[in-house]
């Protein structure tokens, strides 16, 4: 077999140079014929008596970026054909073969002669895997990540990485590392001990050359007398360790992941074991947890779907590529500044306009403070620091805006305000310049009436904080054109934010699913459900924050305006009495507005952590007893409400795509991660099986919980969202 | 079926389960041996009758591991035909041996059985034994694993127990327990630990601060915030509970039981093996049974177990003249009487835990016995005696003067 993926060089003092370059591939990742080719390759250097030593290392500029997903549904494909017959055959098939990268790397490590990984660049997952189990590792400097981050997508790590992890690392360190799914600097790997050494990048080579001939080919691990680092599991030491190990597993995942509560089962077996036996017992677990919903779920919509989304999967195919150079932001408020940070954080030049030169210099400022906490983290330099300000202009003139390929207005939610800065806007601005609304209440497409040409107004909703979400919604009003779309994806995409498309509807589509959420938690207040119990059940059914405290967060008296405003817009049928004499009792009666005014359904006292008000119940009278109230119908009704909006939008257009729905659940408003966002949900309880959970839940609840006319139809047949809409053929 | 009758119990004082502890130099075994070597004495007993002797143990390793039982019974001089065994069901060892010993009793299979419990806390050390529920998740996870103390601060909070609740009931287990000793109320049960030349180890409980009240106890810092917070646990109880929306720690030192040295044995049997030897039962077993509760709650186990056996046994609670709810931690026994509102008077009318101390494996048969010297002392009839348990259970057993 003619060698394609990699090369070898022997040197005079017999240390193997293995060079892996998969031709064609920006990246290096292990398929199977990479992997067929490399064991091949392993096998002949062990035999090869000239061979001392063997170096690994990337002809590319990072390592590799691990095993190729396709490799990994290509198994479970086969797997669930097997499993239609003898299943307990297709699981010791699936352990077979999910094994087998595991298997290699112990032939690595077991091979007689000391191999070192030189790592230039990225490293994660399986290749990292790969280099913990060669004898040494050396990386190179540079601003680039190793590390293990499965668990994020619902896997974990199965080719030896939890078993060497806790052998290299401090007991502590090496298990959040791996239940965190981190991916880190080289120099911090090596503070973690997984890396032995970090070298200026033109000495890698030299230096893995070096290191290699200096080693043992028996790996510590495989010696007698060797013990894991920290305490024995059954020692005081190990009493103090696992049980709160146990404990800050359930705090930070609610028990509700697979791939973490592997890992954790994994290293504490493990760790007991030899290294043999560790890495059996972790293979065990990876086949078992690949056949998860969760993992399969989550691979889907943080992996795959993701990574499409984010090269473009819904940008219009017919226009050239843009790139904005300079982005005019309107209003410099809290959204205004996020805005302009994250864009002039991604390269772009940015002005920043408000109505007087003092508010915009405020907004800039607000950039200024977050590039400062980056410096005193050491994650960016004084350098960083004067070049991203260099790039902000703040401007109370709107001539400043001329030469803006893009203006995004943040201006308060008012019509008027905002018809006004785009009539400004428009003075200066060149004819192909693209207009972009951040509104999260106005209807782009009458907003976008107001501007010379429709076609070239579209709507970018960003979420708050803007510099931490990662979510984008592109609003296409009825009259937005390709361009203007397109712009705004490729800006988007310049941001290294994930976009999704969606249609003009009155709260698009986030915040839809959002308000179902809140007004559920409202519902159950007025129904007596202690506010505890709310707040700590939606954590458990895996939403990042509780109900009410994200209501304290975005303002309760945003959510009695957003009230009025559907009474005044709807008519009063649109509305719960329920919710809308809450919020009256809260908002007029209490002047309790949230956060902002130190008291909303929390109190947040100068000192000390926030405490939910005690005075609820003179508003929603006293709580039920907890003992009869069923915590896993509360947990149903918080998801399925959010899950039933997405169907909703589906249904009615406004998200035309179920890998847009997914990814913006998550992303945008946490939805669950765990399940795979609203609609994988869905097909994961079966649309059958769900329209009976909703109709019983409409019958105890209200017609809140009444299953669309869509999900309806596709339940006569159990059929899934993801193969009624599956998504289109990648772009990218 | 035959009945089980208890014909004596004796108990050793309880040392402190430190370094300064009085009974720190007696052995683990030497401690089993002292109660059975003294039922033996006092009752002029052929201890070639017994059939079995069967011990509580919690931490059964190191000089308590193998089988302290057997060990016991050579320590002790028993005729060497008379077998032994050790069993654990953690804090309730004491009553469980008790109860398996009158199983054997009531089944006809054995005759006469001693039955109780040791530990020596101060030597072997809590926790000793180790174990796969704290550590395992695969244990840990199902089993809500938090240390006691934090599960005792849940059932405060999820019950709303003040801090002061938790105080003022441990300031009147001090007071109940000094004027149990001062009048004398302890005597016929407690047999002084003595030393090769029969003279005095301890003759009295060491653990008591007759001396605290309210305000000595307020000066107590939490002992189990910073477990709750910094190792996680507070998360895992709201997970379990999920109306607390925070763990409010309101146990400490002061109303958590004493950590002790002790033993204490159990002289059961047949009314046939009892005429034979020349014995008056004092009471006969009238029902016990064991339960799995809340693990979470965890300590809430005798408030099930106690549903469980009156159901059991036919009785009501107003049958019931006096109870013994071992005070683990004060939020144990608060429960229990809100749960059945019971008559604080009736209840741990002695002291307990708290200010005399809970010898893990040895407590239930402690105060099995201390709860029949009340019924005579008071000329009362029935008895309950329950434990709360780690992990989630509770064993309870009725008893009755006849």
């Amino acid at each position: 077999m003619d060698p394609t993926h990699f090369t070898t060089a022997t040197d005079a003092d017999g240390v193997a140079l293995v060079t892996w370059d998969s031709p064609g591939r920006s990246m290096n990742v292990f398929s199977v014929a990479v992997m067929d080719e490399f064991e091949a390759l392993i096998e002949t250097l062990a035999t090869d008596a000239a061979v001392k030593g063997i170096v690994i290392a990337s002809g590319k500029e990072s390592f590799s970026a691990g095993a190729d997903l396709k490799m990994l549904e290509a198994v479970l494909e086969k797997y669930a054909e097997l499993a239609g017959g003898d299943l307990l055959a297709a699981k010791s098939w699936l352990l077979h073969e999910s094994a087998r990268m595991s298997r290699l790397w112990r032939r690595v490590e077991t091979c007689g002669k000391p191999v070192v990984a030189a790592i230039g660049g990225t490293c994660l997952g399986g290749a990292f895997e790969l280099a913990l189990a060669a004898h040494g590792r050396i990386a190179a400097e540079g601003d680039y990540k190793v590390g293990l981050p499965e668990v994020k997508i619902g896997i974990f790590p199965g080719a030896g990485g939890t078993q060497r992890v806790m052998r290299l690392a401090d007991p502590q360190a090496g298990l959040t590392f791996l239940l965190q799914g981190q991916t880190v600097p080289p120099k911090q790997a090596l503070r973690l001990k997984l890396i032995d050494e970090v070298v200026p990048a033109d000495g890698l080579i030299a230096a893995a050359k070096a290191k290699v001939l200096t080693l043992s080919p028996v790996k510590a691990w495989d010696e007698e007398k060797f013990r894991p680092p920290g305490p024995a599991v059954f020692s005081a030491g190990g009493f103090q360790f696992w049980p709160a190990a146990n404990a800050i597993y359930r705090r930070e995942t609610h028990d509700n992941y697979p791939g973490a509560r592997a890992i954790l089962a994994a290293c504490f077996e493990g760790v007991q074991l030899p290294i043999d036996l560790g890495l059996r017992i972790e293979s065990r677990l990876f086949a078992d947890v690949l056949t998860t919903w969760e993992a399969k779920a989550m691979l889907r919509t943080l992996f795959v779907s993701t990574q499409e989304l984010g090269k473009g999967a819904r940008r219009p195919a017919g226009v050239p590529p843009s790139a904005p150079r300079k982005v005019g932001i309107i209003g410099a408020g809290f959204m205004g500044a996020g805005i302009a940070y994250v864009t002039a954080a991604a390269g772009i030049d940015v002005v920043l306009v408000d109505r007087d030169l003092a508010a915009a210099e405020k907004g800039r400022a607000y950039s200024d403070g977050l590039i400062a906490g980056r410096v005193a983290k050491g994650r960016a330099t004084a350098e960083d620091r004067a070049a991203l300000m260099d790039r902000i202009q703040a401007s109370a003139d709107y001539a400043d805006l001329a030469g803006c390929d893009l203006v995004i207005e943040a201006v308060f939610e008012d019509r008027g305000a905002k018809l006004a800065a785009m009539d400004q806007a428009a003075a200066v601005l060149g004819p192909d310049a693209i207009f972009a609304s951040n509104t999260s209440t106005l209807p782009i497409t009458s907003l976008a009436a107001g501007w010379r040409a429709p076609a070239d107004f579209v709507g970018i909703h960003f979420f708050s904080p803007v510099e931490k979400m990662l979510l984008v919604e592109v609003i296409r009003g009825r009259d937005t054109g390709e361009r203007a779309l397109a712009v705004a994806l490729d800006y988007v995409r310049a941001l290294r934010k994930t976009p999704i498309v969606v249609e003009d509807s009155r709260g698009f589509y986030a915040n839809r699913c959002v308000t179902a959420y809140l007004l559920e938690a409202h519902l159950m207040l007025a129904e007596g459900v202690p506010p505890a119990m709310i707040e700590n059940v939606a954590r458990m059914a895996g939403m990042p924050v509780g109900p009410l405290a994200l209501n304290d967060e975005v303002a309760v008296d945003l959510a009695w305006k957003i009230v009025q405003a559907a009474k005044q817009d709807l008519g009063a049928g649109a509305v719960d009495p329920r919710q809308e004499k809450l919020l009256q009792a809260m908002v007029v009666e209490r002047g309790r507005l949230g956060r902002k005014n130190g008291k909303g359904f929390y109190d947040y006292p100068e000192k000390g952590k926030k405490r939910l008000w005690r005075g609820i119940a003179e508003i929603v009278g006293p709580a039920q007893a907890a003992e009869a109230i069923d915590v896993d119908e509360l947990k149903l009704r918080l998801l399925v409400v959010q899950a039933l909006e997405a169907a909703r939008c589906i249904e009615e257009g406004v998200v035309t795509d179920v890998r847009e729905a997914d990814v913006g659940s998550v992303l945008g408003f946490g939805f669950a991660p765990f399940t795979g966002g609203t609609i994988s949900y869905i097909d994961r309880i079966g649309t059958a099986a769900f329209v009976q959970l909703c109709d019983g839940l409409a019958e105890r609840h209200g017609p809140r919980f009444t299953p669309g006319r869509l999900v309806t139809e596709m339940a006569a047949t159990d059929q899934r969202f993801y193969d009624r809409f599956r998504p289109g053929a990648a772009a990218a | 079926m035959a009945e089980a009758f208890i014909y004596d119990h004796v108990r050793t004082p309880r040392g402190r389960g430190r370094r300064d502890g009085a009974l720190r130099e007696v052995s683990s075994v030497k401690l089993a041996a002292a109660p059975l070597s003294a039922l033996a004495a006092r009752n002029h007993l052929d201890t070639a009758l017994v059939d079995d002797v069967i011990l509580g143990c919690v931490d059964p390793v190191g000089e308590a591991g193998g089988n302290i039982a057997r060990a016991a019974v050579f320590v002790a001089g028993y005729g060497e035909q008379v077998p032994g065994m050790q069993i654990n069901r953690f804090c309730a060892s004491g009553l469980d041996a008790v109860n398996a010993g009158a199983a054997q009793v009531i089944a006809g299979q054995s005759d006469m059985v001693v039955a109780g419990g040791v530990e020596s806390m101060s030597r072997v050390g809590l926790g000793a034994s180790g174990g796969a529920w704290p550590v395992d998740p695969a244990v840990a996870l199902p089993s809500w694993f938090m240390p006691q103390g934090v599960s005792a601060d849940l059932i405060a909070t999820k019950y709303g127990f003040s801090r002061d609740d938790v105080d003022a009931y441990a300031a009147e287990s001090q007071r109940r327990a000094a004027a149990s000793w001062s009048e004398g109320r302890f005597a016929r049960s407690v047999e002084p630990v003595r030393d090769v030349n029969g003279l005095v180890i301890l003759d009295h409980d060491e653990h008591m601060r007759p001396e605290t009240n309210m305000q000595s106890l307020a000066a107590l810092r939490p002992a189990f915030a910073m477990y709750g917070e910094m190792g996680g646990f507070d998360a895992v109880a709201i997970d379990a509970h999920p109306e607390v929306e925070y763990v409010d720690h309101v146990h400490h030192a002061g109303n958590s039981s004493g950590i002790v040295d002790g033993a204490a044995a159990v002289l059961l049997g047949s009314r046939a093996a009892g005429e034979a030897a020349g014995l008056k039962p004092r009471a006969r077993i009238r029902g016990f049974a064991s339960i799995g509760s809340d693990p979470a709650l965890m300590l809430t186990g005798p408030v099930d177990v106690t549903e469980k056996l009156l159901k059991r046994t036919g009785m009501t609670l107003a049958d019931i003249d006096l109870f013994e709810v071992n005070e683990a931690f004060a939020a144990v026994v608060l429960r229990f009487m809100q749960h059945f509102g019971t008559d604080p008077a009736k209840v741990n009318v002695a002291g307990g835990a708290i200010a005399l101390g809970h010898p893990l494996g040895a407590t239930g048969a402690m105060i099995l016995g201390t709860v029949l010297d009340e019924l005579e002392a008071r000329d009362l009839n029935v008895a309950l005696v329950t434990l709360c348990i780690g992990a989630g259970m509770g064993t309870a057993t009725v008893i009755e003067r006849v």
